[in-house]
Parts: structure tokens; C-alpha cells; sequence
């Protein structure tokens, strides 16, 4: 298998950033309402909520959902300041 | 002004008939559709019709599984976090929807054309090259046909769910199958002898 060297580059990152035990997207899903929340109040991150912030590093689905709905939830929050 | 439900309240109104559900079901409308259009005027990818398509969607699926609803976080996040994930499901099925999983292995495999640039020193180039070289041999031996092609088309940027609906899998199993190639990759670099530290220096 020859690899492109760009696209080598970005496995061996991937690779080297693998952990033996990484929370699942389902799971990250399950908590990500809750863990918005708690950044957009600036609340120390729980072990649990630790864990979504490590999937969300290294997974750009998940990550893509996060922003977005704490975009949404920051222009609300931003409106009932109004 | 009337002062915001709580938790409790979204769920008896919205699990009540009548004008209380009717009412509850149109402030959580109000909500999705004021969230969501801020957040998609932001990306610029979506128009008006869109965004008022899923908050439909969301309705009913909220009203579907209201019993999931564990309070771990406000009501309203919860449901908006349903409507985010019902948007950015169909904007990566639309975005992919003429990409085939085999059509992604073409831009990651390929002749390499390791020229040195200027940043990088000849040993540190000859490291990559033989580090690559290794992980090109680790690939072919170690890895599935399954697990090469969701991972040429991770690297390429599809989404785990689009991967998933091609293979008729699900997202879950999907990531297990590319962590479970990573950490192939992983030990049989290990195995070969480079250290996460002789990785870094040569790929800093």
C-alpha cells in the first residue's frame, strides 16, 4: 500500500492519538446537551463530561453537533438577556 | 412576561391534550426555529425552508420520546440538541449523497512523492519515510478490506454515519472498527519498534 503523504500524515496523527478505551458517538450524544450547558456556564468539566470533550477532539461529526447547538443555545440564552 | 417552564412543566403540557399541548408544542417551535436560524445563518449552507423542515421533524420525534428525556439538562437543550443532530444528519446525507465509499480510497492511495521541503532535515525526512513505509506494510497485513475502506474514507472526511449507511452498518460500529484499526496501526508500530516519541520528533 504506497499513501500519499498529506494523507499518511493524518493517519499517523490519528494513530498516535488512539486511546485504549474511547467513548463511543452514542454516548457522546447522550451527554452533549448536558455538556453544552455546562460550558456555556463556565462549570468545571465532570469525569463524564471529560470524556466528551476528549471524543469531541478527535471526532468531526460529533464536534460539527456541538457547535452548532451551542451556537443555537448561545443565541437563545443571548435573546432572554435581552 | 411568562416566566419559563421548567423541566417538569414541558413535559406534563407537552403530554397533554388540547390547547396546553398546543400552546407548549408552539413555545418549543419558537425556541428550535429562533435557535437553529441563528446557528445556520452563521454556516450560510442552509435556507429558511430547511431549517423549518427539521424543526418539524423534531417536533414530532420530541413528542415521540418524551419518555428519554432523563432531566440531566434543560428540557429546551435537549430538544434542541435533537433538532441539531435531525439537521446535520440531512446535511451530510445531502452533502455525500453521489460519493461512494470506494471512490474515497483513490485521493489516499497513490505513488508517494516524499520531496523534502525546506522545514525538514534529511534524517527527519528519512525517519518519516521509513515510519511510512512501515505503517504502508501494517496496512496491507494487518488490516481488514472493511477497515482500509472506512478508513481512507474517514481520512477523506466522510462522516461515520454516511460510512455506516453504505456499509449497512450502524455509526457505533463504525467508530469500534476504525478504533480497532488505529490501535492495530498503533501496536504494530510499537512492534516495529518506533516509540509515540520517535513518531512525534520525525512527524512534529
Amino acid at each position: 500500500m504506497a499513501l500519499r503523504p498529506e494523507q499518511a500524515k493524518a493517519l499517523i496523527a490519528k494513530v498516535m492519538d488512539t486511546r485504549d478505551q474511547e467513548m463511543t458517538c452514542d454516548a457522546c450524544v447522550a451527554d452533549l446537551a448536558t455538556f453544552v450547558e455546562v460550558q456555556l456556564t463556565g462549570t468545571p468539566l465532570s469525569a463524564a463530561l471529560q470524556a466528551v470533550h476528549e471524543h469531541l477532539e478527535r471526532c468531526h461529526d460529533c464536534a460539527d453537533e456541538y457547535h452548532v447547538l451551542r451556537q443555537a443555545l448561545a443565541a437563545l440564552a443571548e435573546e432572554e438577556g435581552c | 412576561m411568562r416566566a419559563p417552564r421548567e423541566n417538569a412543566s414541558w413535559i406534563r403540557d407537552l403530554r397533554a391534550c388540547g390547547p396546553v399541548q398546543a400552546e407548549a408544542l408552539t413555545d418549543l417551535r419558537g425556541l428550535l426555529l429562533r435557535g437553529l436560524t441563528k446557528s445556520f445563518q452563521a454556516r450560510g449552507d442552509t435556507d429558511q425552508a430547511f431549517v423549518e423542515d427539521v424543526v418539524q421533524q423534531a417536533l414530532v420525534h420530541i413528542l415521540d420520546h418524551l419518555d428519554q428525556f432523563q432531566g440531566r439538562s434543560r428540557f429546551p437543550t435537549w430538544a434542541m440538541a435533537i433538532a441539531v443532530r435531525l439537521a446535520m444528519s440531512a446535511l451530510r446525507r445531502k452533502r455525500w449523497q453521489d460519493v461512494s465509499l470506494e471512490s474515497m480510497r483513490a485521493p489516499i492511495e497513490g505513488a508517494p512523492a516524499w520531496d523534502r521541503d525546506d522545514t525538514t532535515s534529511p534524517a527527519q525526512h528519512a525517519e518519516q519515510h521509513a515510519i511510512v513505509a512501515t505503517l504502508s506494510r501494517l496496512i496491507d497485513e494487518t488490516l481488514t478490506e472493511k477497515q482500509w475502506l472506512a478508513l481512507t474514507a474517514e481520512l477523506g472526511g466522510m462522516p461515520l454515519e454516511e460510512i455506516a449507511r453504505r456499509m449497512g452498518s450502524n455509526v457505533n460500529a463504525v467508530y469500534k472498527l476504525l478504533h480497532d484499526a488505529r490501535q492495530q496501526l498503533k501496536h504494530g508500530l510499537a512492534t516495529a519498534g518506533y516509540t509515540a516519541e520517535d513518531v512525534r520528533s520525525a512527524f512534529p
